[in-house]
């Protein structure tokens, strides 16, 4: 097998390609192995499908295309993550899925598991630099293997509306308990607004939440998986938004609807715990009150610290079905590492970049939040303090729970430490049915 | 040619020819109804099996499990509180949407009706616009701040939350009834436009008035367009989907699993256990005939007894 052969730089793009048959599994005799070893596979033009939601990809795509002629990518959106991971791992059962797929961290967990994506480490080896830790990490999944490279990042801050907190005169809160301290007396100064919001919409944000607070959700034990959503640190966070929502100091009410945008355009919602993305939701969604915002640290749980934790982001991925695997991974370490690519994903995707030199070289703060010069250096500092996570193979079981779970507490005001035992139970079971080993 | 050859020819044609008419229907039927369902019922069967953490090559098998999910949906205590939930919304939309359409028809149908052809149209239209555009559209409505719904109730004093637990059933049941009446109503119109009117002048003659005419001529000869126009709402209530779905985003109340039909959906596509989706959607499909064909059962001899 050509794992064993020795690596030598003249021979690093053909050990790729036969790296890439024989993880494809189409090395199955081996009169084809001998064939692969002997001719690059990439000696004619390459066309590689390429899945992603991001915005002007296209744009980004045809700058490879221009200088690459031999490696053709096509860009094909198929909506955003929760729904192009269904049609991924649909298209991949079926045989033909891409040869690149955008993957939100969380969801890489089960593209491996249905053996969707590939291991890509000999194909990538140089890229590993490029990315925090705690990226890095979230391509591995803790194991020896790499399952994609970092592309964007979200690491958590508290957006405020900086005319308003004076209006109602609190200061940007450094801890939770000044958060809930300023909740209440925003709210008893006037019963149609809220200093904040929880939102039972979406497990991400509820996950990153976490994090911040050092919850590990999932975590590795020799062959079995250990499930802690309702550990300690996950359960004071719950408990903290579920004495907001009892007292009614918080907005409750769906997130990414009209309404919940009509709220923060008609400063009935003065601030919002999101991501560095945040701007881009912003700006279009309430684009009357731009420049009006600013990004600060999330609040903290001890004075003093500086954690944060991570809300979305994704990685690219090669589908273990792609016929042009050391091809696509070129592709993908330009895209995320050249100094050039990643200023393009930042200008024309408007992500945050998950390569380090990226994020540091980002200097003019997005158009919306051109009143805060200090934006990217801010965001930086934030992101040096996120926490990492282990995704588990079941994310969306637990978000579809913490949904349904926390959407039910928060109408019958009840516990949310019970809220959260009963996401922690129906993630289990739901590992449990799929016959993973599981410990809680 | 010897003679014996086309008469033996013409034997064989006239045996398989009843059979060459039924293959079109027979080989439709096979591709796109008995194979998908054979396929969904063997999916049922099927589970997965894990070695180590799942995360390596090789490491998850597909296996037979049995009955193992069949079991676990027809004991899901929320599959059968989402029947339920769909039992009461199918109550509110059948009686409201089939009273209203009947209503309707027979407004239509009066002799003193003006603007016919108006306001057939205007009870019409709301059929033709898709059930999730629909969905949007009342969504919109129900919200506090955008929706001139609240305005009006807050003239009266009346603070409402259409998406209370209590309330979602009835602000969805009431995107169905506006969406469906439309459509109910014209099956039912088209019925009585067929009825001979030599009934009603007879029933004139013996002195019959307009709303007798209704009550005992109309409606008892209605009854086996009323009786299918049933069977049609049973099936699409059970299997109500596109409102909470559409709904879902912008409400807390309503769960992953409100409907029936929305487990599937989260089986399959949330929680990636297409085996499962599959075992529910079979027994979704049991319910579903059970119900429909219950339905004919008990209407059938009152229905159809006194004309055949």
């Amino acid at each position: 097998m050509p794992y064993g052969l020795p690596r030598r730089s003249a021979l690093g793009l053909l050990l790729g390609a036969a790296g890439a048959v024989a993880l494809g599994g189409v090395a199955a005799c081996s009169s084809d192995d001998d064939k692969s070893a002997t001719t690059p596979e990439e000696t004619g033009p390459v066309e590689l499908t390429y899945w992603t939601w991001a915005p002007n990809m296209d744009k980004i795509v045809e700058v490879w295309n221009k200088a690459n002629p031999n490696i053709k990518v096509t860009i094909s959106n198929q909506g955003g993550g929760n729904e192009s991971a269904a049609k991924f791992l649909t298209a991949a059962k079926a045989g033909n899925a891409p040869d690149i797929m955008q993957a939100e961290y969380q969801m890489l967990p089960s593209f491996v598991a249905a053996e969707a994506v590939a291991d890509i480490k000999s194909l990538v080896s140089g890229a590993k630099p490029a990315f925090s830790d705690g990226l890095w990490g979230l391509v591995t999944l803790g194991t020896d293997a790499v399952y994609g490279l970092p592309q964007d990042s979200g690491p958590m801050g508290l957006f405020y509306r900086v005319d308003l907190l004076e209006k109602y005169g609190v200061a940007v809160p450094k801890t939770w308990d000044e958060y809930a301290a300023a909740a209440r007396k925003v709210h008893a100064a006037d019963k149609s607004v809220y200093f904040g919001g929880f939102s039972n919409k979406d497990g991400g944000w509820f996950a990153g939440l976490s994090q911040q607070a050092g919850g590990q959700w999932w975590s590795i034990a020799g062959d079995t998986w250990k499930v802690g959503i309702n550990d300690a640190a996950t359960t004071k966070v719950a408990d903290f938004w579920g004495g907001l929502v009892k007292d009614g100091v918080v907005d409750t009410q769906a997130w990414w609807s009209n309404e919940w945008n009509a709220a923060f355009t008609n400063g009935k919602l003065l601030t919002w715990c999101s991501a560095v993305w945040a701007p881009g939701v912003l700006s279009s969604n309430v684009p009357s009150t731009k420049g009006k915002w600013a990004m600060a640290p999330l609040p903290q749980w001890n004075a003093g610290e500086s954690f944060s934790g991570f809300w979305g982001g994704s990685a690219a991925s090669i589908s273990a079905s792609s016929k042009h695997k050391s091809a696509a991974a070129k592709f993908l370490t330009w895209l995320n590492t050249d100094p050039a690519a990643v200023d393009l994903l930042v200008k024309q995707a408007q992500v945050y970049p998950a390569a380090t030199a990226g994020q540091s070289s980002l200097s003019t703060p997005p158009e919306y939040f051109s009143n805060q010069a200090s934006f990217w250096s801010d965001a930086a500092a934030i992101s040096s303090g996120a926490r990492g996570f282990t995704f588990g193979p079941d994310v969306n079981a637990a978000y579809t729970a913490y949904e349904d779970s926390f959407g039910k507490a928060i109408q019958a005001k009840s516990s949310f430490t019970d809220a959260l035992t009963s996401v922690q139970q129906a993630t289990i079971a739901d590992m449990t049915k799929a016959g993973f080993k599981v410990a809680s | 040619m010897s003679p014996r050859t086309p008469r033996t020819g013409a034997r064989f044609r006239a045996g398989a020819v009843p059979y060459v008419f039924l293959t079109p229907a027979m080989a439709l039927f096979v591709a796109f109804f008995a194979v998908p369902i054979g396929y969904t019922l063997y999916l049922g069967t099927r589970g997965t099996k894990i070695s180590g953490l799942g995360l390596g090559k090789g490491s998850r098998r597909e296996v037979s499990v049995g009955f193992d999910n069949y079991k676990a949906t027809l004991t899901d205590h929320e599959f059968w509180a989402g029947w339920l939930r769909v039992l009461g919304y199918g109550v509110v939309v059948l009686t409201v949407m089939l009273g209203l359409a009947v209503l309707f028809a027979l407004l239509l149908d009066s002799a003193h009706a003006r603007l016919k052809r108006l306001s057939r149209i205007a009870i019409f239209l709301p059929y033709a616009v898709p059930g999730v555009v629909a969905s949007l559209l009342w969504g919109f409505l129900y919200l506090p701040s955008l929706s001139p719904i609240h305005t009006v109730l807050h003239w009266f004093g009346i603070q409402a939350d259409l998406f209370d637990p209590d309330v979602v059933m009835f602000s969805m049941a009431n995107i169905a009834v506006w969406g469906g009446t439309g459509f109910n109503m014209l099956v039912l119109y088209t019925h009585l436009r067929s009825i001979s009117p030599e009934y009603y002048e007879a029933a004139r003659l013996d002195g019959a008035s307009e709303f007798q005419i209704a009550t005992r001529i109309k409606l008892p000869m209605l009854v086996p367009s009323l009786i299918l126009t049933t069977v049609f709402s049973i099936i699409a209530t059970s299997q109500v989907f596109t409102e909470p779905m559409t709904l879902r985003p912008i409400s807390n109340t309503i769960s992953s699993t409100w409907s029936p039909l929305m487990t599937v959906f989260t089986q399959a596509f949330k929680n990636l256990d297409l085996y499962s989706a599959a075992a529910t959607s079979i027994v979704i499909a049991a319910i579903s005939l059970v119900l429909s064909f219950g339905f004919l059962r008990v209407v059938r001899k009152r229905a159809f007894s006194e004309e055949s």
